[in-house]
């Protein structure tokens, strides 16, 4: 028997899928695969799409080179698009005059964005979002444009909306529904996700249909049905998307009534030599517009063709996304009908967290989900309710944080074989145990012999700590290994230096790793040996990242900026003259930071210890802005002034950050003291947090702002200032034992072992016995503390860095600065590059 | 050819850390490990975001290959090759002749 030939219409996600499906499969029959790519570049990721604004170029996004298809024989046409079939001669046609005859067609044609017919949609500056083509000419505009607006709140809009804040405009959406992602959320629910998302600066308008796109050739305005009219410059069409059916309506093959290729559960159309797949496809009136459906339908094809029986009998619409760093999922029946159900909520606006799940009446079984601003849960939640499995006594566990009860049953070892894990590629947890088994021991190896994760990425957690689960059962040491220098994690390299009393890089790495180090271990050991003796960081400068190389922040521009410390935020009027003279005798951009101090900018290298003299002499010391340690202690006025004010909240800042200062640590540390419970200082968004009480303080730990905002838990209450020193010195002497690198105190309480119990046991029962030695060495680290910078301006040899050559007292004429509201600013790529033409 | 430019005595450059030379109008990072004596020169622009910083990041090595880390994103460079080690598409960096003579650092840059 000769070679089957199959031509695949679609270069997409789903057709590159289903090629390489059909590959894969084992038969006796052979396979000649043609396929026809209306685009120029064949098939990339679109799930990922707004990365292309990021730090994806389409290499990245690209699924497979375009050697691929030549080493596995596979004919692709680029740039041509199929567009008709003679299904008598059995001979597929292309636009640029191709004709190829078939023994089978596949239909993977996708879909296109659906654009209504608005009077001025037409115009200069109206863009949809499907193809890298759609970006490249966004991007274009966008260097002109300001506002932009996204018709359409669905999930393809939020993304489009998230790409036109990358490209610096300012983004509106425009949904038509009272909510966002009426598919996926439930009313609440889409006001939770609309909060998160205006906190992130973009706007978004409900309820509102566009009337015209106004403007003369381009895009200068909307004008909404209510008479309302918003000011943009750019408009991204996302309202949904239609089947491109076309070349099946025009080959006579059965649509649907309102679009979509009609197929059976075999996934043919009307003609059995052709299926169809994807977002074209049309089974029992659904069209699936997820990637994950329209994989499983290649394999179904791909099964069929190679002999083996297979049918698609719909798919699951789950899914789990990251929109506008926001994440969300949904699952499952999220509209059940009326009185067959149970509801559990969290809805907790000061995290801006909202779970909610749909449980039968008895409790035993989860019927569907939704997760707004935090999805962690979704792998665990969507397993149980794809296998029906039983619910724990008390399901709200399910959804609770983490930091408020212990770990929650049913986690990923309870889980029947046959459970999907990663549903893109369709992997059950029997075929990654079966992986491991066979010496799979990393996620990379995992993704290479299982494809699991290699999809939408959204079981890669679940995927983690399965493969952590079963090492642990074969007894499997996980490395914790900092870098290829040193077979040890943070918390050990940290015990070997204060046991031997190590305190150089080179006699470390000498006794107890290899090679001559890197950005990972050099970095790592020094903040150890300053924590550990507190000798000033410049001793070694060798081993000090970016910012502590040079005791100052690096900007994008090579420039530095400089903070001195202003502990609690309090200034005499003097210094703060001084600081604003010094700012205009080296021409510095000035601006006050969020932590109560006034950040310096623009200042060159050979400035610094010009700028540092002037204020240490004027009585400043260094505020560790570039540091890992205690950054600032912000205060509120407290009882001093304050009406309300029941203790001195600023006076006990300043002693704080006075205390503190300077302490390496394994990342930056952020306090604040409130001097009530009115809370302005905002100390429940920090490392730890004082509030002041009738009695005396409330100690508050583990907080975060930042990427992920954590609310700091109560340690203890109605503390004197003895007390409350205490326990802080334990606290933050622990963390620093303790912490992996880089890990933040809120990070690092959720992955404490025990959690806040053990935490409060540790620092107020000392139920380690450690307690006085933790004391002991903050008592060190206080007493021997001095200014950096004081300290590298008085050594000529610590001086003698700042420079930018080392043969010429130039400065580095690559430093171009302009004015804008009356400040300096780094020059621009563009001004830049015009200034070099002159 | 050009000839070697002499660019400073060893002692200007501190071990184990980068320095910044001018040479021809163009700005040339010098790198020595104290370990083995060894001297390199990369271009001191990071072809990521196009600054003059190279000089200014954390040396190291990769399996026993020298490496710096620029400061600003940490894209970290092969310092015998120039080749870029880290993840994307960012061009490799220009190389340059270089050589210690009577502690003297000599550099060839055309």
């Amino acid at each position: 028997m000769g070679k089957e030939r199959v031509v695949v219409i679609g270069n997409g996600m789903v057709g590159a899928k289903f090629c390489e499906r059909l590959l894969e499969k084992e038969t006796n029959k052979e396979f000649e695969i043609i396929t026809f790519c209306e685009e120029v570049r064949p098939a990339y990721d679109r799930v990922h799409l707004s990365e292309y604004f990021g730090e994806k170029g389409i290499d990245e996004l690209t699924l497979k080179p375009l050697n691929w298809y030549q080493e596995n024989g596979i004919t692709i046409f680029l740039g041509d698009r199929a567009n008709k079939i003679d299904r008598e001669k059995q001979i597929v046609y292309s636009e640029k005059g191709e004709s190829v005859k078939y023994d089978y067609v596949v239909l993977a044609t996708g879909s296109y964005p659906f654009v209504p017919p608005i009077p001025g949609v037409d115009k200069k500056g109206v863009f949809v979002y499907r193809t890298i083509e759609d970006l490249d000419a966004m991007m274009d505009y966008a260097q002109s444009a300001t506002n932009c607006a996204v018709v359409g709140g669905g999930l393809l809009g939020l993304e489009a909306a998230k790409a036109a804040q990358d490209l610096q405009l300012n983004s509106h959406v425009v949904e038509f529904a009272p909510r966002l992602m009426p598919r996926q959320l439930d009313t609440d629910a889409g006001e939770v996700l609309k909060k998160l998302i205006e906190d992130r600066g973009l706007q978004v308008h409900l309820n509102t249909a566009t009337k015209e796109i106004i403007g003369e050739e381009k895009v200068e305005g909307m004008l909404f049905n209510d008479g309302e009219k918003l000011d943009v410059d750019m408009v991204i069409v996302s309202a949904g998307i239609r089947p491109r059916d076309d070349i099946a309506q025009e080959s006579g093959l059965e649509i649907g009534p309102r679009g979509g290729i009609q197929v059976n559960d075999n996934l043919q159309t009307s003609d059995p030599k052709i299926f169809a797949i994807g977002e074209c496809a049309l089974h029992e009136g659904m069209i699936y517009g997820l990637v994950a459906p329209g994989y499983t339908m290649a394999d179904v094809v791909a099964q069929q063709l190679a002999g083996h029986s297979a049918v698609f009998t719909g798919a699951d619409m789950s899914t789990k996304l990251k929109l506008i760093g926001t994440d969300v999922a949904s699952f499952g029946n999220i509209e059940p009908k009326e009185g067959t159900f149970e509801e559990l909520t969290i809805n907790d606006p000061y995290r801006g967290i909202f779970k909610r799940l749909f449980i039968t009446e008895d409790g035993q079984r989860l019927l569907g989900g939704i997760l707004v601003g935090e999805a962690d849960e979704y792998g665990q939640l969507l397993q149980l309710y794809l296998n029906e499995m039983k619910l724990p006594e008390n399901p709200m566990q399910l959804i609770l944080p983490a930091s408020d009860g212990e770990a929650v049953g049913g986690g990923v070892e309870d889980l029947p074989d046959g459970a999907t894990i990663c549903s893109c590629e369709n992997v059950t947890k029997g075929d990654i145990c079966c992986a491991i088994e066979g010496g799979a021991q990393t996620i990379p190896d995992l993704k290479s012999c299982t494809k699991a994760g290699t999809g939408c990425g959204g079981c890669v957690p679940l995927v983690t700590d399965l493969l952590k689960y079963k090492l642990k059962e074969a007894g499997v040491e996980v490395s914790n290994a900092l870098c290829e220098h040193f077979d040890f994690s943070r918390t050990e390299m940290y015990e070997i230096i204060r046991a031997t009393g190590i305190k150089s890089f080179d006699e470390l790495i000498h006794k107890h790793g290899k090679g001559t180090g890197c950005e990972i271990c050099k970095p790592t050991a020094a903040s150890i040996f300053a924590s550990t003796w507190n000798e000033p960081i410049l001793t070694q400068p060798h081993l000090q990242d970016s910012n502590d190389a040079f005791l100052a922040n690096i900007q994008k521009n090579g420039s530095y900026s400089i903070v001195p410390r202003i502990p609690g935020g309090e200034i005499t009027p003097e210094k703060l003259i001084i600081l604003g003279q010094i700012a205009k005798e080296y021409n510095l951009y000035t601006k006050i930071t969020g932590g109560q101090r006034i950040d310096l900018f623009g200042a060159q290298l050979n400035e610094l210890p010009l700028i540092w003299r002037e204020l240490i002499d004027a009585g400043f010391e260094s505020g560790h802005a570039y540091g890992k340690s205690i950054r600032t202690v912000k205060s509120c006025v407290g009882s001093t002034w304050c009406r309300f004010g029941v203790q001195d909240s600023v006076g006990m800042a300043i002693l704080i950050e006075e205390r503190y200062r300077g302490i390496r640590s394994p990342h930056k540390l952020k306090s604040a003291v409130s001097g009530c419970t009115r809370e302005c200082a905002e100390a429940q968004s920090k490392d730890f947090g004082i509030i002041a009480t009738d009695k005396g303080w409330n100690l508050y730990v583990c907080g975060n702002g930042g990427m992920k905002p954590r609310h700091a838990d109560l340690l203890a209450g109605d503390l004197d200032d003895e007390t409350l020193i205490k326990y802080i010195d334990r606290f933050l002497m622990f963390y620093i034992k303790t912490a992996e690198r880089l890990t933040r105190t809120s990070v690092w309480l959720e992955k404490l072992e025990g959690g806040l119990d053990h935490l409060k046991d540790v620092v107020i029962n000392d139920s380690l016995g450690i307690c006085n030695e933790l004391e002991e060495q903050m008592e060190y680290l206080v007493n021997t503390y001095e200014c950096e910078w004081k300290n590298a301006i008085e050594d000529p040899e610590k001086a003698k860095r700042f420079r930018h050559f080392v043969n010429s007292d130039e400065k580095d004429e690559n430093l171009v600065f302009k004015l804008e509201r009356e400040q300096i600013r780094p020059a621009t790529d563009k001004e830049r590059e015009e200034l070099a033409k002159i | 050819m050009s000839a070697w430019t002499k660019v400073g005595n060893t002692n200007d450059f501190a071990s184990n850390m980068g320095g910044c030379v001018k040479v021809n109008n163009k700005q040339i990072a010098v790198f020595n490990f104290k370990k083995n004596d060894s001297w390199f020169a990369v271009q001191n622009e990071c072809p990521h975001k196009q600054q003059m910083v190279l000089s200014r990041g954390i040396m190291g090595d990769l399996e026993g290959a020298p490496k710096v880390a620029c400061p600003l994103h940490k894209h970290a460079f092969c310092l015998k090759t120039g080749k870029h080690l880290s993840d994307g598409d960012i061009s490799d960096l220009t190389i340059y002749p270089i050589k210690v003579e009577n502690d003297e650092v000599f550099l060839r840059v055309d």
